[in-house]
Order: structure tokens, then C-alpha cells, then sequence
């Protein structure tokens, strides 16, 4: 049996996530626990309070197994998610994972009254230049990238998914747009990554 | 479904399986946002206080919101009185992430409540039926949360909101197509809305909790009831250790459905507000009934 994609489930939009890879033929699991976690091949970190995802984290004590799956794993980051897997976050100063060498700000674009939704341009490998619906919630924005990063996604000459090894963090919310691309991206790294060969593409 | 309407549902979403916690100075927030809140409702009295103190309860001094804003970088809501348009201009001008439109104050209008989509700033009203949750969906509301009784500390109206509302959208999945007209006479909710609730078999909006929330047991059952997150009153900031228990109800959401993770966090927590038992309340001082 192939295993699951999990979803955090700590707190946050879990649920758009799940639909999205159910959309696609795979199977999403909210997860909370490190034995949950365990069981995947691949995690999405979902949009949600990265200051609520870190203390629920904190207070389990999660960091550990988080880092230990994403040495082996793919992960996604998604708006909270980008956050937490920065290298550095701003506005304000707070932890993070350090998975991606990026320099995260949080609510750059300002509050819920300029949260909008606009086309990113999409430039994912082997694939001709697309666009697809970007929704920004209160969003973070990538005001530093460093080396071994591809840029994925562009809105306004600013990156808005990057990937760096087998991991992606996403600033906007493609879970709540009808585009399956970067979910479609998201698992073609994953069965990249799994161990098993011969596994069905989504 | 129009953009303006995805962006305020779109925060609700990342709101759920959080807790929203009432709050009247910065300090308050501060506790909050550390305890792990997802966002504040920045109010002059938590509903315990406005319950005590009577008189007009109306929507608190901008400067006080403001002050609570600029401390935590979590989302601030902030409360209107129902009908009170005004108020409402003022909160978004403010630029508050959510406007909630409050039985908790006094009603400005008996008869009209805000027109909803003439806001960019998103709105939360409460509800006590599914009549009235598609009435305020109808208006433009971007998330329902039911009324229960706020500032009691008693759970039982919403436990029988949740309740309520559960069952008549499993109703409406039920019953034939041809019914569904003389079912929205029923609940006086707007047809298109009804007919989207029984082909989906819940709310178009997010459906949190709210009204009489005081222990992480609390929380938890409204969880298991159906509720997606939990707005939380003067259960926090009336109990003797705020701090602790803000975390503990927290946790509680998120491990809503594990009993031994319940059974951790419900311990030692010092005394939960008093409160007032929604029996012993005459009739003209519920909060629930105001609004339509």
C-alpha cells in the first residue's frame, strides 16, 4: 500500500488541503501526532497562526520528528507553513524551522482588508509557463532567498513558491483556488522521494 | 462565488481548529496571543461585566483597539452593535481583520442588521437556528458562530445552538428537492441558500461556537458537537489563572476528540469563572434573543 500525504492538523485550513489531494486520487491524513506522522511520505504544513502551530509544537514537543520526516521527506509550507520553515522570519522576530534558506515577513502585504487575489505566474520544471489563481490571506511575502532556491511561482516580480531540495514553501493559498498544479508539483515529489519504485502518478 | 466573499470566508478557514479569545487591554492580548490564540476580540467589558454592570453596551473606543492591534500580530476582531452600520464604517476604516456583529452590545436596530456586502472587512454574526445563520449568510456574513448565552459561563445554549443547527441542515439533506421551498418558508431563510445547504449538507460559511464556554471540557464538546472553532468570552479573563487556562482550552480544540489529551489538560487549573446558570436568568436578560 502507498503511504498517505499527512496534514498537520494542529490548527488551520487542513481540511481545503485533504479535498485538493482527494481531487488528485491520493489519500491526505490529518495528522497531530509524531506516530501519525510516521506513516506518510510527505507533509503539507498548512495555512493557519504560525504563532498558535508554534506554540501547540512547542508544547508537544514536535519539533524533533518534524525535522527528522523533512530530512527524509518532502514538506510544503503554505502561507503559516512558508513561515515556519523560513530560515529567518520578520515583522516580528520569531522561530522557525530554518528547512529553506529564506528570509520570511510576516502579514507584508498589511491585514484582512488588503488580502486580495490576483494571477501568480507559474514556472514549474518541465513545464511551459502557466498562470494559475494566487489567494492572499494576510500572506507573508519572500524578502530574501538565498542560493539553491528555485523560484516556482512569481506574483509582482516577487517569488511566491520556491523549492529547495524536496521541499516547497508557497506564500498564497492554492488550496483555496480550483488550480491542482502545485498540489499536482507537491506529489510528483513525493513519490520523487519515496523509496518504492513503479508507484502510479497522480 | 465572488472574490471579495472567498477572501473573508478564506481567513474564517484558516481560523478553524483555533480559539478566539475576548480581551479589554493589551496585556490581555498579549497573554492570549502567547497561550496560542488564534485571534482577539478586542472589547471595553468581556459580556460577564456588561451582564453586571447593565446599561448601554456599545462598540469600544477605537483608540483601545488600536492600542490592542499594534501588540499582537494575530488577527483583532472587534464587536459592532446589531443594526449599528456605523460602527461597523468605524471598524473598517480602523482596519480590523473581522467585525462581529454582537447580540453581546445593545442592538441599534430592532428591525435591520448591517448590510454586510457593502464591507470589504469581513463579518461574524451569531445565530441560534439555521433560519437565522442563512439570514446573516444571506446579509454577507463570511463566518457564523452560534450565540449560546454570553457571559454566563453556561454552556447549555450552545450546546442546543449547535445541536439546532445540525440537525436542520441534516434535515434539509434529507428531504425531497420539492421541499425545499416550503422549507425555506419555514426557517425565513433566502431559497438559493437553502437549496445550496441541502446539496452540500452544511453552512456555506465556516460555523464556530461561542457563548458560555468555561473549561476546556467545554470546548471540546462543542468540538464533537460539529463546531469548527470556539470563540471564547469571559471563561478566560474571569477564571483565576487566565494564562493557564487560555492554553489549556487551546489544547482542548485540538485534541477535541482524545480523552486522555482532555483528561491532561483539564487538570489544575485553578477556578473557572463563577458564572450564572442560564435557569436562573429571567427572560429579558438573555442576550440570545436579540436579533431575528
Amino acid at each position: 500500500m502507498v503511504r498517505p500525504v499527512a496534514i498537520l492538523a494542529l490548527q488551520g485550513a487542513v481540511e481545503p488541503h485533504r479535498v485538493k489531494l482527494s481531487e488528485l486520487g491520493e489519500e491526505g491524513v490529518p495528522v497531530r501526532t509524531a506516530a501519525e506522522l510516521a506513516a506518510c511520505r510527505g507533509l503539507i504544513l498548512p495555512g493557519g497562526e504560525s504563532t498558535t502551530l508554534l506554540n501547540l509544537i512547542e508544547h508537544y514537543r514536535l519539533a524533533e520528528p518534524l525535522a527528522e520526516f523533512a530530512a527524509a521527506h518532502p514538506v510544503w509550507g503554505v502561507c503559516a507553513g512558508a513561515i515556519l520553515m523560513a530560515e529567518r522570519v520578520e515583522n516580528p522576530e520569531q522561530l522557525s524551522f530554518g528547512w529553506m534558506p529564506l528570509t520570511v515577513r510576516r502579514n507584508a502585504y498589511g491585514r484582512q482588508n488588503e488580502s486580495f487575489i490576483d494571477r501568480v505566474a507559474l514556472k514549474l520544471p518541465g513545464q511551459p509557463p502557466a498562470q494559475m489563481e494566487g489567494v492572499f490571506i494576510r500572506a507573508p511575502r519572500i524578502v530574501e532567498a538565498n542560493g539553491g532556491l528555485t523560484v516556482l511561482a512569481e506574483h509582482g516580480g516577487s517569488p511566491v513558491t520556491v523549492q529547495y531540495g524536496h521541499h516547497l514553501a508557497t506564500t498564497f493559498h492554492p488550496e483555496l483556488s480550483s488550480s491542482q498544479a502545485l498540489h499536482r508539483h507537491f506529489l510528483s515529489l513525493c513519490d520523487g522521494a519515496a523509496e518504492r519504485s513503479g508507484r502510479r502518478l497522480a | 462565488m465572488e472574490e471579495s466573499l472567498r477572501l473573508k470566508i478564506g481567513l474564517a478557514e484558516m481560523l478553524k481548529g483555533g480559539v478566539i479569545m475576548d480581551v479589554v487591554t493589551a496585556e490581555h492580548a498579549k497573554i492570549a496571543e502567547d497561550a496560542g490564540a488564534v485571534a482577539v476580540m478586542a472589547l471595553e467589558r468581556v459580556p460577564a461585566d456588561i451582564r453586571r454592570e447593565g446599561g448601554v453596551a456599545r462598540m469600544s473606543d477605537p483608540a483601545l483597539i488600536e492600542e490592542i492591534m499594534s501588540v499582537v500580530t494575530i488577527p483583532v476582531m472587534a464587536k459592532c452593535r446589531i443594526g449599528h452600520f456605523g460602527e461597523a464604517q468605524i471598524l473598517q476604516e480602523l482596519g480590523v481583520d473581522y467585525i462581529d456583529e454582537s447580540e453581546v452590545l445593545t442592538p441599534a436596530d430592532e428591525e435591520h442588521h448591517v448590510d454586510k456586502h457593502a464591507f470589504k472587512t469581513p463579518f461574524v454574526c451569531g445565530a441560534t437556528d439555521l433560519g437565522e445563520a442563512l439570514r446573516r449568510i444571506g446579509e454577507g456574513a463570511a463566518l457564523i458562530r452560534t450565540k449560546g448565552e454570553a457571559g454566563t459561563g453556561d454552556v447549555i445554549e450552545a450546546v442546543r445552538h449547535i445541536r439546532r443547527i445540525r440537525r436542520q441542515i441534516k434535515t434539509l439533506t434529507l428531504i425531497s428537492e420539492m421541499e425545499l421551498m416550503a422549507e425555506a418558508k419555514k426557517l425565513q431563510a433566502p431559497y438559493e441558500l437553502v437549496r445550496q445547504v441541502a446539496k452540500e449538507g452544511r453552512l456555506p460559511v465556516p460555523n464556530f461556537a461561542a457563548g458560555g464556554v468555561a473549561t476546556p471540557a467545554d470546548a471540546a464538546l462543542l468540538m464533537q458537537l460539529g463546531s469548527e472553532a470556539e470563540f471564547v468570552g469571559s471563561g478566560i479573563f474571569k477564571s483565576e489563572d487566565p494564562a493557564k487556562r487560555a492554553q489549556a482550552i487551546v489544547k482542548a480544540v485540538t485534541f477535541y476528540d482524545n480523552p486522555a489529551e482532555l483528561l491532561k489538560v483539564s487538570k489544575g487549573l485553578g477556578t473557572p469563572m463563577t458564572g450564572i446558570a442560564r435557569n436562573e436568568l429571567p427572560q429579558e436578560q438573555l442576550l440570545a434573543g436579540r436579533g431575528w
